[in-house]
């Protein structure tokens, strides 16, 4: 999938990874896309809801190889 | 002449119409509402600062309106210098007394150490908060300092009970810039209308 900004969030632990993606995302532009690397497993859940309760798009949630990878599409 | 209208019919008519309209109102309502959070942090120790600045930040990362009221101990939490937060084993058998270091067997180690050998030991909080500051790094936690960093970044609102503050022999000087100085009475209607309110 193609994205604008990308988000190594790999070693992080709850909250970061939501965190450093809300800000990320606060500078990027409406309609970009923004992929998320992280290792954390309650990430899985947590940008669900992260994306749920901004109306950021959650378009893309996959694991890989002990990875979460997302892409969430700026409002 | 027309008839008098029936009032029963108009109430009728009235609620049929307020059936239809309002779970419809009711939702935009709910929706356009920016939720709120408000949290009273009480505690002054590592471990227990924790909660009020991770709710808080994530809060605020979700678009939430955050207010922390800090009161007694958790001034301890919006000092200037927050190096010298400390958690302490002692008294405290909730929590594991683990080895950061070592292989992985080590690290799985349970350290049962009995309350009276902790307290007679010199310097065993210092021992076991560097430990502890230990695990956090190791486990990519942030540290309280960022939390809050990125707390005051995303507006979460930082009130201190102004009365503890003088209880504590603490003066403004001591703390973050940016906090405000309050009481009880300008805690309680922030409480009141927010949607989540936590006692820590």
């Amino acid at each position: 999938m193609n994205f604008d900004r990308e988000l190594d969030a790999r070693g992080l632990n709850c909250p970061l990874p939501i965190l450093r993606a809300k800000k990320t995302l606060g500078e990027m532009q409406s309609g970009q896309v923004l992929h998320i690397i992280a290792t954390d497993p309650g990430s899985v859940k947590d940008f669900q809801a992260f994306a749920k309760q901004t109306g950021n798009e959650l378009l893309s949630s996959a694991e890989n190889n002990k990875e979460f990878e997302f892409h969430i599409k700026r409002k | 002449m027309g008839a008098t209208p029936d009032i029963a019919v108009i109430d009728d008519l009235i609620r049929q119409r307020l059936d239809e309209i309002l779970p419809q109102k009711l939702k935009e309502i709910q929706d356009s509402k920016t939720p709120s959070l408000a949290i009273i942090a009480t505690k002054g120790t590592l471990d227990w600062a924790y909660p009020p600045f991770i709710l808080a930040s994530t809060a605020s990362a979700l678009g939430w309106d955050v207010t922390i009221f800090f009161t007694f101990y958790g001034l301890n939490l919006v000092k200037k210098d927050i190096s010298d937060l400390k958690v302490s084993p002692l008294g405290n058998p909730g929590m594991p007394m683990k080895m950061p270091f070592g292989p992985d067997w080590f690290k799985s180690v349970n350290w049962n150490i009995p309350n009276i050998v902790q307290a007679g030991i010199p310097g065993f909080e210092s021992v076991a908060t560097s430990l502890m500051q230990q695990t956090i790094k190791n486990n990519g936690v942030a540290s309280i300092s960022e939390l809050r960093e990125l707390s005051q970044e995303a507006g979460v609102k930082f009130v201190a009970c102004q009365m503890t503050v003088e209880l504590f022999g603490f003066s403004h000087d001591d703390f973050v810039d940016g906090m405000d100085y309050a009481g009880a009475a300008s805690f309680l209607p922030v409480a009141q209308v927010s949607d989540v309110c936590l006692f820590i």
